[in-house]
């Protein structure tokens, strides 16, 4: 079976699971929305309407406006793209520096092993919340520094996934002949140990996809996140925050968007795990 | 079983240097003079007096001394004052540890509470409407931002309905009454992810233990149904329940930083935050080792109390 074949025939089984196939629908039209966002927008997000402050439900406004009158649907649309930007570049920036780790970690052994994991234990107890508050008060809020602060609380998850997968395969026969054989120590991790950790590795990228977008929204909210007037989810919400009692549209609004957007990314990670290895369910948080 | 706990504190050392040393690193890195920071915006020093604070403070030896210096005070329990209010460290945390630990206990109740039972009956009655409505709720409150929660539960409860305040922090101690009722929505908007996992994996947990020889064997000798479940099942049902203790007690500490913000409660995560922002470099320093220490050895207690209530799991590995 060829890999592109492999890939459509788990996209296929995980279609047939109904909650799952809504997750596929909904983060495609995200995507979709956020790559076309200018040419969807009613109104760019950045343009006051003075004559319709908080206003609620209208023709003018579909989901309203905010304390300046801009329209609450263009800055959702926009907000999508960096909901999006965000959990992709974290989560592929956690793989990067993850994955390498954890295959060096579970192949060498020792005390190469025990460094790695002791630091990864390390940043497991650090709640990945305080990585990023810490590291994007010290970088400043800024997108890159949203991505690298998620991205670096993401490695030891990867780090993990990848070692709990390799211990039983650095322990087969065929490895120890491929040593015998005079096979390099990086061949031998690129060719055996490798490939049995990408399953998992997509298992948990795509659940720590959403949790990616409720990091984001847990920044913005405190304010240590992108800051305005670039429209992101969290930083919507912490806006809105003091305006609830005038407009309470503005808070429910782009809180649904995360909900909704976090629950399709864990109906797709649960179905990809029990399509692609249903062993997985214990080691994967 | 001593040796099993003692390596398993010794293991906790090299973790909590690391921490450590991350944080203090990272809190030099931010932009602008540390001993500008150290003074506090309200007053403008010369360059000479600006040089005697680094050298009182030692901010012109290399990061590593810099460390050492705070560690070994560290360890006589002396964590510096804060740059803020010039009170204690260790004063400091200690009353804000009060205040996140009585919320963060409620909100670990409630979580228990309402997830066990729930997990529970949604098993025993699986396949009814029951059981499909306690998953969905289960599995809204994963993915449900807590924070937001929050927000949608003062504008319930509070903007609404009026029935509880939205705001501040009443000691439990000092007014029992008012204490919960401060804490109500707060706990429930930062224990909703662990009710959630706590549900789904009694849940998964009983169904599995229902379909054992043993809870069939009692069921066949004519034993009443509440009496298996709560002789037979319950016990190993529980065992998931212990697992995610571990994990949820960091989890609880992260959400707190989000939640004391939104409620205005004075905690370990409102001050942290503050702390980060003011550069408060002591503060954060000893937040970072109190929220460690607390979450690690909540993960030892994990591991004791699992391998107490499953008699197959050795400490001798």
């Amino acid at each position: 079976m060829t890999k592109s074949y492999a890939g459509i025939d788990v996209l296929r089984k995980v279609m047939r699971i109904p909650h799952a196939a809504f997750g596929v629908v909904f983060i495609l039209l995200t995507v979709l929305v956020a790559i076309f966002a200018p040419w969807i927008v009613p109104v760019s997000p950045e343009e006051m309407d003075f004559d319709n402050l908080l206003s609620n439900i209208s023709s003018t406004h579909l989901l309203g406006s905010d304390q300046l009158g801009r329209d609450t649907l263009a800055r959702l649309i926009y907000g999508a793209r960096i909901a999006l930007i965000v959990s992709i570049g974290a989560i592929g920036l956690g793989v990067l520096i993850g994955v390498p780790l954890g295959l060096i970690g579970v192949y060498f052994r020792g005390a190469v092993d025990d460094i790695i994991m002791r630091a990864m234990d390390a940043l497991v107890v650090f709640p990945s919340l305080l990585i990023a508050v810490g590291l994007a008060a010290a970088l400043g809020g800024s997108l890159t520094t949203v991505i690298v602060a998620i991205g670096i609380a993401n490695v030891p998850w990867m780090a993990r996934v990848v070692r709990s997968q390799g211990l039983a395969i650095r322990e087969q026969d065929y490895v120890a002949a491929a040593l015998a054989g005079g096979m390099s120590h990086a061949r031998i991790i690129f060719k055996h140990i490798l490939p049995n950790s990408v399953a998992p590795v997509i298992v948990q990228s795509t659940l720590s996809m959403g949790y990616a977008v409720l990091t984001e929204a847990a920044l913005g909210f405190i304010g240590v996140g992108i800051q305005p007037p670039t429209p992101t989810w969290g930083n919507m919400l912490q806006q809105a925050f003091p305006m609830l009692e005038q407009q309470a549209l503005l808070s429910v609004v782009p809180g649904l968007a995360i909900f909704l957007l976090v629950l399709a990314f864990n109906f797709v990670g649960d179905a990809l795990r029990d399509v692609l290895d249903p062993r997985l369910k214990g080691v994967i948080h | 079983m001593w040796t099993y706990f003692l390596r398993r504190i010794l293991q906790m050392i090299p973790v909590l240097l690391i921490i450590t040393f991350m944080i203090y690193a990272l809190m030099l890195a931010i932009p602008g003079d540390p001993a500008l920071a150290l003074v506090g915006p309200g007053e403008s020093l010369d360059a000479e007096q600006l040089q005697m604070v680094r050298e009182a403070h030692h901010l012109d030896e290399p990061v590593l001394v810099q460390y050492g210096i705070w560690l070994s005070k560290a360890i006589q329990g002396d964590l510096g004052r804060s740059t803020q209010n010039y009170r204690p460290v260790t004063e400091e945390l200690g009353t804000r540890a009060r205040v996140t630990l009585q919320f963060g206990l409620v909100a670990w109740l409630l979580a228990i509470l309402i997830g066990v039972p729930a997990g529970v009956i949604s098993a025993v009655y699986r396949g009814t409407s029951v059981d499909y409505v306690a998953t969905i709720l289960s599995i809204a409150g994963v993915a449900v931002p807590n924070f937001w929660l929050g927000i949608m539960a003062i504008l319930l409860f509070g903007v609404t309905l009026g029935w509880v305040p939205t705001q501040g922090y009443v000691d439990i101690f000092v007014d029992p009454v008012e204490g919960l009722r401060h804490m109500l929505l707060p706990a429930f908007a930062l224990g909703v992810t662990s009710w959630a996992l706590i549900m789904r994996q009694s849940r998964s947990a009983m169904l599995e233990v229902l379909a054992q020889d043993y809870v069939r064997t009692a069921n066949a000798k004519g034993l009443r149904k509440r009496r298996v479940i709560a002789i037979h099942a319950l016990r190993n049902a529980l065992l998931p329940v212990v697992t995610v203790f571990g994990l949820q007690t960091g989890r609880i500490f992260a959400g707190s930083v989000v939640i004391e913000t939104l409620f205005g409660i004075p905690g370990m995560g409102q001050f942290m935050v503050q702390a980060i922002f003011a550069r408060d470099f002591m503060s954060v320093q000893g937040a970072v080792l109190v929220m460690a220490l607390a979450v690690l050895t909540a993960n030892l207690i994990t591991d004791l109390v699992y391998a107490w209530l499953d008699p197959r799991i050795r400490y001798d590995d």
